[in-house]
């Protein structure tokens, strides 16, 4: 961290506040966010939260290849979101559309689709399917590390 | 000169603004600690609250198109400077200051209703309609929870007790005039009318901090944070500064007028922080161990048992129990 980072950066390492969107995918990369929230894991140790609303996230987790229906609905939640904010594409469906490429009812993947209209967009990759526990939240510390 | 220095110490420091937002805080810590032990997780360090705090200060405000942006900016901070105010009025009480107000228990309980009313109007605001649906809630288990609530209270002012030959009563709303009463004739928890309306009060503290089971109004799996869905920076941070507030206020409250204060007779200083953990646990208790209610579930509640007990235990009150 260098030593010009602010008070407010430094807070953000602090308390990733979470938002979980899924875009169609298995769900099965859904439960394994679900499982960082269990006693075994417990991200609460390092402040993160999962948060209902995107007005109150600093972190996208973004799981499947993004459908036509939610195209839309992606992006505007990733407008919602104050700034700064960054992108987790959790599972190989939200990093490379996995066993969806080239299927006529998706469009993604979530990261190009987010940064048609936002293009400065910061996202992680965790591949995987479904990547496991420890490998999401060792992915959100490493994000946070090279704000 | 030296007059007006001590008040503003007083009013924005301790026990002001200051100390009771960082106590508030502190209490935060605790209710999230526990709950993390209740579900046997390690749950967050000592300074997650200030953190969180800290980082919504410097996040970007997003103000909605379709909103009244200067109603929904400005309500955060009419919640903040009402229950910061509330919680002045508490403490100045409590540790027994020189400074008199002329705010009473009515003024503290108008005050702690603000914020409330502040969050339904800023969600309402938002032109959101799930916060106008959380709105909507808030508005109904308000009206749900303050009637025994203000019942619970004036057990407090209007219960007669034998004191020697003569038979005392505090009947008095000043927070003052209630510890001095406490002071010479034992606490009011100390008899069965007491007991009751603490027991009311306590439920309808915890429902007045938006806990499970009666969080309908922030529900986030149904309506994603109700009426506070559109807040986000530093308007989010005033908001959750808000209810750290209230989580100091409310305990102090409750330990003033039903348990003593810090009066020698009860237990003193340490006996009071005692007190204060020990309805703060007990608040997560209740939250970590129930179930969501509906809001006509709460409504139910709170006008039918809650109110009957209230009422009864003013009757008791009467009564000289």
């Amino acid at each position: 961290m260098p030593a010009t980072a602010s008070i407010f950066t430094r807070a953000l390492k602090k308390s990733p506040w979470v938002f979980h969107v899924g875009t169609s995918g298995c769900n099965n990369c859904d439960i394994e966010i679900a499982d960082c929230l269990t006693p075994r894991f417990d991200v609460e140790r390092f402040g993160i939260r999962l948060v209902g609303s995107p007005r109150h996230a600093d972190v996208m987790l973004i799981t499947g290849p993004v459908s036509r229906a939610c195209r839309e609905p992606l992006q505007q939640a990733w407008l919602d979101m104050p700034r700064p904010r960054v992108g987790v594409c959790v599972g190989v469906c939200a990093c490379s559309m996995g066993a969806y490429k080239d299927a006529y009812s998706v469009t993604g993947p979530p990261d190009k689709v987010i940064r048609e209209v936002d293009p400065d967009a910061k996202f992680v990759y965790v591949p995987g399917c479904p990547p496991k526990p420890e490998t999401i939240i060792m992915a959100v510390i490493k994000l946070l590390g090279e704000l | 000169m030296g007059d007006f220095a001590a008040w503003v110490f007083l009013f924005l420091v301790f026990p002001g603004i200051v100390f009771s937002t960082l106590l508030g805080l502190t209490l935060s810590w605790v209710d999230r600690k526990v709950t993390a032990l209740v579900q046997m997780r390690r749950g967050p360090p000592a300074s997650q609250p200030f953190w969180d705090v800290v980082k919504l200060l410097g996040k970007e405000v997003v103000v909605p198109e379709q909103s009244w942006a200067a109603g929904f900016i400005t309500l955060p901070f009419v919640a903040f400077s009402a229950a910061a105010l509330a919680g002045t009025l508490v403490w100045l009480a409590l540790i027994g200051s020189p400074v008199t107000t002329v705010g009473d228990l009515i003024v503290v309980l108008y005050l702690l209703a603000i914020p409330s009313l502040a969050v339904i109007l800023g969600g309402t605001a938002s032109g959101n309609p799930l916060g106008a649906v959380g709105a909507s809630r808030d508005m109904k288990l308000l009206m749900a929870y303050e009637l025994p609530f203000v019942i619970a209270l004036l057990v407090a002012v209007f219960q007669k007790r034998p004191v020697g030959a003569a038979e005392a009563s505090a009947t008095t709303l000043s927070l003052q005039g209630l510890l001095a009463f406490q002071d010479a004739a034992g606490s009011i928890i100390s008899r069965p009318s007491g007991v009751l309306a603490f027991l009311v009060a306590l439920l309808c503290a915890h429902a007045k901090l938006g806990f499970v089971p009666f969080d309908l109004a922030e529900a986030e799996t149904e309506i994603g944070e109700g009426a506070v869905i559109e807040y986000s920076g530093a308007a989010l941070g005033f908001l959750k500064l808000t209810h750290a507030l209230l989580l100091s206020t409310l305990p102090a409250l409750l330990v003033l007028v039903f348990w003593g204060g810090m009066g020698e007779g009860a237990g003193g200083v340490a006996g009071f922080i005692g007190k204060v953990l020990l309805i703060v646990v007990l608040f997560v208790l209740i939250k970590n161990t129930n179930p969501r209610v509906r809001i006509d579930q709460a409504l139910r509640f709170f006008w039918g048992p809650a109110t009957v007990v209230a009422l009864l235990a003013l009757i008791l009150a009467q009564l000289g129990w």
